[in-house]
């Protein structure tokens, strides 16, 4: 169908000169200092491979590591069946449809920042409504400024607050592709509720919940900012993701060497997922 | 009303909660927020907002963010229109790997180039200019335009190619005065798309600004660390950072799927 031109490089190039100065040079600058010793002065030593070595073994790096492998897997565990919920239960058409969808879309275009600074005025003891309401009409002590249990059920609220909505609305673009014949001959059929879900309107979802699964899974793992201004990592080191871990060795610390490695890995984990991405998506478009 | 429509209704509400609660608290005064609990403001003021509007240092921040990303918008859709077009249309040596190398930058995680880009737009003398951000931006922002366009390019049959060629249109005209208008929503909402990631974006922004292109998200932050509880002005700038994005929504209601879903759906 696509006709082969090679001329065609010359629309991309532009293209790939911005992408390529964004990225190459910067993961350039990531690779050089991750097998190099710097003591300042500009000098720099060889060091191989020791700093993938020693991120690798390091404790504090498993610990941000498994703090972020449990938030994805919590938030995309509570996300993808409510998002799914939410999507069948919407009408289908009529004056509430907009509505929705606009109202629904909207924390998703909100600045990061404010999404964090929100979420902390709303859940302040004594000033914040769910604070205020936690605490001072059911009893519950609840301040996560202190603790860690609360720290870690606000940020995963918070997300499921930021972000259902993109499980929703994608969800209900697949629903809504579905013509009305189908349910009307699973009607005819005696299908339940259930037989129509699992055989009608689970696989016309399976691409929508495909793209939707993995772009949580990828933005969630790349989470720094929300969670950031929530709750800056803490208390303690106790909600400290990969991400807020890593800017605190490269910009707090400046350990260039081990920041270096530590981007590499974790690059490589998201190159891994994006591939999966791609393969499933191209998959879908030669079906 | 059926009640499965409850369940909307009450995810809505669990969404609008904090957002209200941002807004009652941009009208409170101070001594307010900190004296006790209320519903509603009980002094309803606009003192927040006249604060913002009249200090050079917050309504600057709006102006750079604005500034930047327009140029990031502009940017990313114009050079990605052509890119798209060649990927809906034609096989070219390496063309799926391009594709899906663009979709890795999209993916990257903004901590891991933080470093980097401080070094390497200071180098290059761009550290604190608004085209700093703007190019930086394009590091995800372009990806997602190709991936955008190309899915709406892709619905148009390649027979209006043949059909305009044919009646004697160079590529130049047909693209400008039959290709375009025909995927102008699809052009809208990958505007609209880049507008926002670069509009919520603070990690990047922060790193390469100091002052004369600080955006908005950085002076906020700056303002919650150092100033402590002024939390009603906090609260009215986050408030004025939701506005662009409520009022565009509108016009893109039924593309919010398909462009967060990459053009995709």
């Amino acid at each position: 169908m696509k006709t082969e031109n090679q001329k065609a490089w010359f629309f991309v190039l532009p293209v790939l000169i911005l992408v390529a100065f964004n990225a190459l040079v910067p993961l350039m600058t990531v690779v050089n200092y991750s097998v190099q010793e710097t003591f300042g002065n500009n000098q720099f030593f060889w060091e191989g491979l020791g700093w993938f070595e020693q991120i690798l073994r390091s404790e504090r790096f498993h610990a941000s590591l498994g703090r972020q492998f449990f938030f994805t897997f919590m938030i995309l565990i509570i996300e993808v069946p409510l998002g799914i919920a939410i999507a069948l239960a919407m009408p289908r058409r009529g004056f509430w449809v907009p509505v929705c969808l606009v109202l629904m879309a909207l924390p998703m275009l909100i600045p990061w920042n404010v999404v964090g600074s929100m979420w902390n005025i709303f859940t302040l003891p004594r000033i914040g409504l769910l604070g205020y309401f936690l605490n001072d009409v059911l009893g519950i002590h609840y301040d996560m400024t202190q603790q860690p249990v609360a720290a870690w059920i606000t940020i995963i609220v918070m997300d499921v607050w930021h972000w259902t909505s993109l499980v929703v609305l994608l969800c209900y673009a697949g629903l809504v592709s579905i013509p009305d014949a189908y349910y009307q001959a699973a009607k005819i059929d005696g299908a339940s509720n259930w037989k129509v879900f699992r055989y009608i309107q689970l696989p016309k979802m399976k691409t929508v919940l495909t793209i939707a699964i993995l772009l949580r899974f990828m933005d969630s793992f790349n989470i720094y900012t929300e969670p950031f201004v929530l709750t800056g990592g803490g208390p303690g080191n106790s909600t400290t993701l990969l991400s807020i871990d890593l800017v605190k060795i490269a910009l707090g610390q400046f350990d260039l060497g081990p920041a270096a490695a530590m981007s590499l890995i974790y690059f490589a984990i998201t190159l891994f997922v994006s591939w999966l991405f791609y393969t499933l998506m191209t998959k879908d478009d030669q079906e | 009303m059926r009640p499965r429509y409850l369940i909307p209704f009450f995810y809505i509400l669990f969404l609008m909660l904090p957002i209200y609660w941002l807004v009652a608290m941009s009208f409170k005064t101070t001594n307010e927020i900190l004296g006790g609990f209320s519903l509603f403001p009980q002094r309803f003021t606009l003192e927040n907002y006249r604060e913002i509007f009249t200090n050079p240092t917050w309504y600057w921040g709006y102006i750079n963010s604005i500034i930047y990303v327009s140029l990031n918008t502009v940017i990313s859709v114009a050079v990605a229109l052509p890119a798209a077009y060649a990927f809906s249309r034609y096989r070219f040596l390496g063309d799926k790997h391009l594709f899906f190398w663009l979709l890795t930058n999209r993916m990257a995680p903004a901590a891991v180039f933080a470093l980097p880009f401080f070094q390497l737009y200071s180098a290059i003398g761009l550290f604190d200019t608004h085209i700093a951000v703007a190019l930086a931006h394009c590091l995800f922002n372009i990806p997602l335009a190709v991936w955008i366009l190309e899915g709406f390019m892709s619905g148009v049959p390649k027979e209006l190619d043949e059909t305009a060629y044919v009646d004697g249109y160079s590529f130049p005209r047909f693209f400008t005065s039959i290709f375009l208008p025909t995927i102008k929503a699809g052009v809208g909402v990958a505007a609209f798309f880049c507008f926002m990631f670069s509009w919520v974006e603070l990690l990047l922004a922060k790193t390469l600004t100091a002052v004369e292109a600080k955006p908005i998200a950085a002076t906020m932050t700056r303002t919650a660390s150092s100033a402590g509880y002024e939390l009603g002005l906090l609260a009215a700038a986050g408030t004025l950072t939701i506005i662009p994005g409520a009022i565009v929504i509108y016009f893109v209601r039924n593309y919010i799927a398909k462009g967060f879903a990459l053009g995709r759906v």
